[in-house]
Order: C-alpha cells, then sequence, then structure tokens
C-alpha cells in the first residue's frame, strides 16, 4: 500500500507563529538558569579535569617541559611506590568514619527526640567550632595532645596508652605524631559533617512510629533497630560519604598531628605537586584516589540500599 | 479471622485514672468499665480529654493517679509493649520503610512468631487489601492505609483494640464505609472496641454504649439511643444532635410535672426529669426537633387536646430533601428548631407565617436549669 498522494495540509494559519514563540521562549527558560552553574563547573571543574587529565599522562621534567606521551606507566609506578599511603589513608578515614558516626549519632538522636527547647542552641554549637578557621582548630589539637599535656596525663596513668600502643596506635607515652592522633584530628574535623544529615533524617522521623512500635510488643531497643535506624539510613549514608570522602584525601590533620609514618595519600599528593614538583606523579595518584573513592562509595550505596540518594 | 482465635480477656476497668500536665488537668478522676466484646465509643469535642485516657489504656500516657485493670489484672505500671493491647493510631502511623505484609506482621515478628504469612494473607483478606500486599504505605490512599492500620493492630488478637481518631482523615462518604466495616470486623472477631471520635453520628452508628466526655470528665455513659433519648446534661442534650431548650417555671408536680413557659404550660413525665422538681423552681425542658409537629396558627383547633403547645413564627426555613427545618422564633425560647419530614408537600409555611409547635409530653425531658443552656452547641459545629 503505498501513499502516492498527500493530503493537502492545512492551510498554515497566519497567527500561529505568533503563537509559537513565547512557548518555545518559556521551554528554554531553565536551561538559561542552568547556564551560570554550568558555566562554573565547566570552567573550574570540568576543564581542569580534563588538564589534570592529561598532566598524568606526560613526561618530561620542569627545565625541558612536559609533554603528553601517553605514558601510563605513571600510574603504576605511583601505585606500586604510595600504596601504603592510600591504605593508611583508607584506613585512618574509614575509622574516622566510624568513629563520627558512633559519637554523632546519639548526640544527633538526642538532638532530634529529647533537646526539646535546647535543640536550637545545641545545633549552634554543633556548628560552633567553624567559626574558627579548619587550620586553627587542628593546630590546637597539637596542643592538646602534646606530650606531658594534661590528656597524655591522663590516659597514661589510667594505662591507656600501655593498650594503645600495643596495638600500635600510639608510640611509647606519646599521643602526638601516632596515627591516634591523626585519626582524632580527622574525627574532629569532620564530625559536624555526621552530625547534620543524621539529624536531619532523624528529625523528619514521625514520633507516632516509636508509639506505633511501641504498642505492637516492641521494646526500646527493637523499636530503635527495626524501626529508628532504618528510617536514619539516609542520614547514616551521606553522614559517613560527607566525612569519608573528604577524610580520605585529607593532608592537613596528617601534616599537623602526624609524622612521616603516619602521612596520608593527600600529602604526598601535595609535596609531588608544591614540593617536588613531580606533577604527572600528583596527577595520576589525584586520579587513582578518586578512582578508589568513586568505587567505594558506589558499593557502599548499592550495599546500603537507600534508593533516596542514588 | 474466627471466633476461637479470641483470647479470652476481660472487662477494661479505669478506677480513679486521671491525668494532669503540670497544672492542667486533662483527665479529671474516672472511673469507667468497658464491657468485654463491647464495641465502647468516647465521644466529646476536641481537648475533653478522650485521647488521653485511651492512651493511658495503651500505655502511651502514664496515669498521674489510678489503676487501668484488664480482666483481674492490673497493668497500671506495664510498658506499652507488654500490654495486650493494640492501637489503630490517627495519623495510621504505617511503617514507611516496610511494605503492607511487613507492617501487618511487625507485631507478630516481634513476638518471636517465624512463619507469618497464613495469618498475614487472613488479615488482608479481612480488610480486603489482599492484592497490595507487596506495596508501600505511600502507594496507598486513605481508606487503605486505614485498614492496614486495623489489620496490623488486629492481627495480634488484642484484647482490646484501642481506636484513635481512626477515620478522621478520611472524607465523608470513605468514613460512612469505614464505620460500616469496622463494625462488621468488630462482630466478626468479637473483640473489644474503644473508639475516640468527636463525631457523635459516628459514636451512635457504631458503638454498643457510648460515654460522652466534656472538660475531662465523663458527662453521661449509656446506649446511644438512651443517651439521645434521655441526655441528662444540657452538653449531652446539645452535642447528641440537636435539642430545643425552653426554661421554665414548675407549677405543679405529681406524676406529671406542669411547667409555666413562655406564657404557655408544658408538661411532662415526672420520670423524664433528670433534676429534682420543686414548685416555683427552675425547669429545663428538652425537645428534639424531629419530634415536634408544626401547624398553621389558624388550625389550632385540629390540634389534639393534651399535646404540649408552643406558639411561635417562622423565621427560616430549608427544604433539605427528607426532611424540611424550619427555625421558629417564640415567646418560649428563641429559636426552637423543628424538622418535619417530606412526607407531603406542605405550602403555606413560609418565613413569617405563625404557626403552633406542638408535641407529645412524653418526649420531653427535664434537664436541671443550673447549667450553660448552651453546652455543647459549638462543639457540633466544630465537628460538622
Amino acid at each position: 500500500m503505498s501513499l502516492t498522494e498527500a493530503p493537502p495540509a492545512p492551510p498554515a494559519d497566519p497567527r500561529e507563529p505568533v503563537l509559537r514563540k513565547p512557548s518555545t521562549r518559556k521551554r528554554l527558560v531553565p536551561y538559561w538558569l542552568l547556564l551560570p552553574g554550568i558555566l562554573w563547573l565547566v570552567v573550574f571543574f570540568a576543564l581542569p579535569l580534563v588538564y589534570q587529565a592529561s598532566t598524568s599522562v606526560q613526561t618530561g621534567s620542569l627545565e625541558q617541559g612536559f609533554e603528553v606521551t601517553w605514558h601510563f606507566q605513571t600510574y603504576v609506578d605511583a601505585l606500586r611506590e604510595y600504596y601504603p599511603q592510600f591504605i593508611r589513608s583508607l584506613l585512618y578515614a574509614g575509622t574516622a568514619t566510624i568513629l563520627c558516626l558512633l559519637l554523632g549519632y546519639p548526640l544527633a538522636y538526642l538532638i532530634a527526640f529529647k533537646a526539646g527547647r535546647w535543640r536550637n542552641l545545641v545545633l549552634v554549637l554543633v556548628i560552633a567550632p567553624f567559626f574558627t578557621s579548619f587550620l586553627i582548630r587542628t593546630l590546637a589539637w597539637k596542643t592538646i595532645l602534646a606530650d606531658g599535656g594534661a590528656v597524655v596525663d591522663v590516659l597514661n596513668t589510667l594505662h591507656v596508652l600501655d593498650v594503645t600502643s600495643w596495638l600500635g596506635w600510639t608510640e611509647s607515652n606519646r599521643v602526638l605524631a601516632t596515627p591516634m592522633a591523626v585519626v582524632c584530628g580527622l574525627t574532629y574535623n569532620f564530625l559536624p559533617f555526621m552530625i547534620l544529615p543524621l539529624y536531619t533524617s532523624l528529625e523528619r522521623i514521625d514520633g507516632r512510629l516509636h508509639e506505633a512500635a511501641g504498642d505492637l510488643y516492641a521494646t526500646p531497643a527493637t523499636t530503635f533497630r527495626k524501626v529508628t535506624f532504618p528510617l536514619s539510613m539516609p542520614g547514616v549514608v551521606s553522614g559517613t560519604l560527607l566525612t569519608f570522602i573528604p577524610a580520605s584525601g585529607d593532608y592537613v590533620n596528617a601534616e599537623l598531628l602526624g609524622s612521616t609514618d603516619t602521612k596520608m595519600v593527600g600529602s604526598v599528593i601535595q609535596s609531588q605537586f608544591l614540593r617536588v614538583l613531580d606533577y604527572p606523579t600528583a596527577a595520576a595518584l589525584s586520579f587513582i584516589l578518586m578512582a578508589i573513592v568513586l568505587l567505594a562509595v558506589t558499593v557502599y550505596i548499592r550495599r546500603s540500599g537507600t534508593e533516596d540518594l542514588v | 479471622m474466627t471466633q476461637q482465635q479470641q483470647t479470652a480477656g476481660g472487662d477494661v476497668r479505669l478506677a480513679g485514672i486521671s491525668k494532669t500536665y503540670g497544672s492542667f488537668t486533662a483527665v479529671q478522676p474516672l472511673d469507667l468499665t468497658v464491657p468485654q466484646g463491647s464495641f465502647f465509643a468516647l465521644l466529646g469535642a476536641s481537648g475533653c480529654g478522650k485521647t488521653t485516657t485511651l492512651r493511658m489504656i495503651a500505655g502511651l500516657e502514664e496515669a498521674t493517679t489510678g489503676t487501668v485493670f484488664l480482666g483481674e489484672k492490673d497493668i497500671t505500671d506495664l510498658p506499652p509493649y507488654k500490654r495486650p493491647v493494640n492501637t489503630v493510631f490517627q495519623s495510621y502511623a504505617l511503617f514507611p520503610h516496610l511494605d503492607i505484609t511487613e507492617n501487618i506482621a511487625f507485631g507478630l515478628r516481634r513476638r518471636g512468631i517465624k512463619s507469618v504469612k497464613k495469618q498475614v494473607d487472613a488479615m488482608l483478606e479481612l480488610v480486603q487489601l489482599g492484592d497490595f500486599a507487596r506495596r508501600k504505605p505511600h502507594q496507598l490512599s486513605g481508606g487503605q492505609q486505614q485498614r492496614v492500620a486495623v489489620a496490623r493492630a488486629l492481627i495480634n488478637h488484642p484484647q482490646v483494640l484501642l481506636l484513635d481518631e481512626p477515620l478522621g482523615a478520611l472524607d465523608l462518604k470513605l468514613r460512612r464505609q469505614m464505620q460500616l466495616e469496622l463494625k462488621r470486623i468488630q462482630t466478626e472477631v468479637g473483640i473489644t472496641f474503644v473508639h475516640v471520635t468527636h463525631d457523635q453520628e459516628e459514636a451512635m452508628t457504631m458503638a454498643d454504649t457510648v460515654a460522652v466526655m466534656n472538660g475531662g470528665r465523663v458527662e453521661q455513659l449509656g446506649a446511644p439511643a438512651d443517651l439521645y433519648e434521655n441526655p441528662r446534661t444540657t452538653f449531652v442534650a446539645n452535642f447528641l444532635g440537636t435539642s430545643n431548650l425552653i426554661e421554665g417555671e414548675v407549677v405543679s408536680t405529681g406524676s406529671d410535672v406542669v411547667v409555666a413557659a413562655g406564657g404557655g404550660r408544658l408538661t411532662l413525665p415526672r420520670e423524664r426529669c433528670s433534676a429534682p422538681t420543686t414548685s416555683g423552681g427552675r425547669l429545663l425542658l428538652g425537645i428534639r426537633p424531629e419530634k415536634i409537629s408544626l401547624a398553621h396558627a389558624d388550625d389550632a383547633d385540629s390540634i389534639a387536646t393534651g399535646r404540649n403547645r408552643v406558639t411561635g413564627r417562622i423565621v427560616d426555613s430549608s427544604f433539605i430533601g427528607v426532611s424540611t427545618q424550619y427555625v421558629v422564633e417564640s415567646p418560649a425560647g428563641t429559636s426552637l428548631q423543628v424538622y418535619e419530614q417530606n412526607i407531603d408537600r406542605r405550602t403555606g409555611l413560609l418565613p413569617g407565617t405563625e404557626v403552633i409547635l406542638h408535641w407529645n409530653p412524653a418526649h420531653t425531658f427535664g434537664l436541671d436549669a443550673d447549667q450553660d443552656i448552651d453546652a455543647g452547641v459549638e462543639s457540633v459545629e466544630d465537628a460538622a
């Protein structure tokens, strides 16, 4: 069956284009509104990323200049040489994240359900450290954990340091310049990023659900396990991500509170870029870290099954 | 659900139970017995203490004084999860992260029952939600969520099911339908239901016994028809349906009490007076609007003797299908309501017409005149 003759087109309405114009313009409005943000991301995120990716496969030296030679061996070498720092970074960041969760959850729970009229005050106190610079706060921890300081004295008297030293977290009578100091600093610095999302998702839980669970024979502990905690999962996931991702790339805490034995991959990247001036290695290290974190996060989100986030 | 699964329980008995929050008394010391297997309604306007009473039975609220008994057992100090009662919450409080099956199975699982499928299926059938087993609560309509909430509570075979305004969020038509459904379920499973509501029609449709609460105390308790016919306070008279209250002076007492009001004399049987009557004392006479007949002033002679009569003038009439409602201005009372069934179309009863209201004296009830004559009036408008 073939159509030999097209049916006559309806006569064009002269008003039609006039009517259509504003609707086209309307359809474009969202894109115009997106434009500034997209421009910003392209200029300050996408382009540097591409530039960095090209740097990572360049060879050369600072004097003779760098050239793209597709030298992927840099990745292999970087990983081979610095894998202890990678493992350490993930370990420290992971430990700090778990500590943040253990410290932050009860506090967020308290603010959401028990603080009553003190709620806003406690929330302000949670954010209060941000009024001081990150560096100054971390430097302050140097004093807190200093040899012969009150914290070390107390831990010494209680023989806590004996145990932690045996575990390799501290060294004899020192806390400063040990893994424990770095993890403490990371935990402290990222705690608010854990508390705030936790609080937001806990606060959203309808208190009547607790009553309903109690009414249906759940003890308070079971209510927490079966109702409160599952419902706070979006907060747990976003809190752990907001803590783990920046913590794994952090170098300030390792630099200020640690020693050469506690260097994290962030410190290595920083010194490769700024001191050794080996740009390709630094860029390759950055990409490896990014890939590891992306992979870990994807697996984690899949596992925790929070549809709200992905 | 079958009858033999019903747990042997007992009456719910509240002895001197009260609740105060700081200086505010939500529930005055209260004695109440809910017989086993009955459908009991706590009726009152918001803030009357009915929900607090219910929550004290559930264990969600601690009683300030008094004791809660279930059968012979004192359950006052038991936490909610140890009480053999379940609640259907006002907002249903379904667990949003669990599907319908798991919501319904929640109570069974908490008591360590592993194979829940058969019971859950039976429950889904009872509330007619078989096809929704794997949906999440937010994918269900209000009425369906309400039925899940009922199923989730009933599956535990509680000795008492507490319903806290379970139909409040539903629209009128659905509410009527759910009232009948809840009543059907109650008859089917035979569990004691304690139902809290502010809707007097709902309470009267569903419950065997209604307790009308006001200001933290029970004003009157009884079968719906009994409460409606023989209210003992102005609050009950006005809150349950509509009452015409006429104040008068007692002229003579005997087997019939004669009262002078609005220039005429009205009689009522003595046994229908809930207040003591002495000659010369004041008395409030009550008469329900549907029990009054209207006659044109010119037809005064055709009214049978022995009926109570009040003269008046129609100020408003509204035709609402089954009946016509008249508002009559009268020397006996400011605005008397008359509902007349539309059996024959009556003409000539237009606003402005002089009329005679007449009714059988036996339909009159007498109340203590020392009460607020308008108590409970506004609450009805709130609820409607």
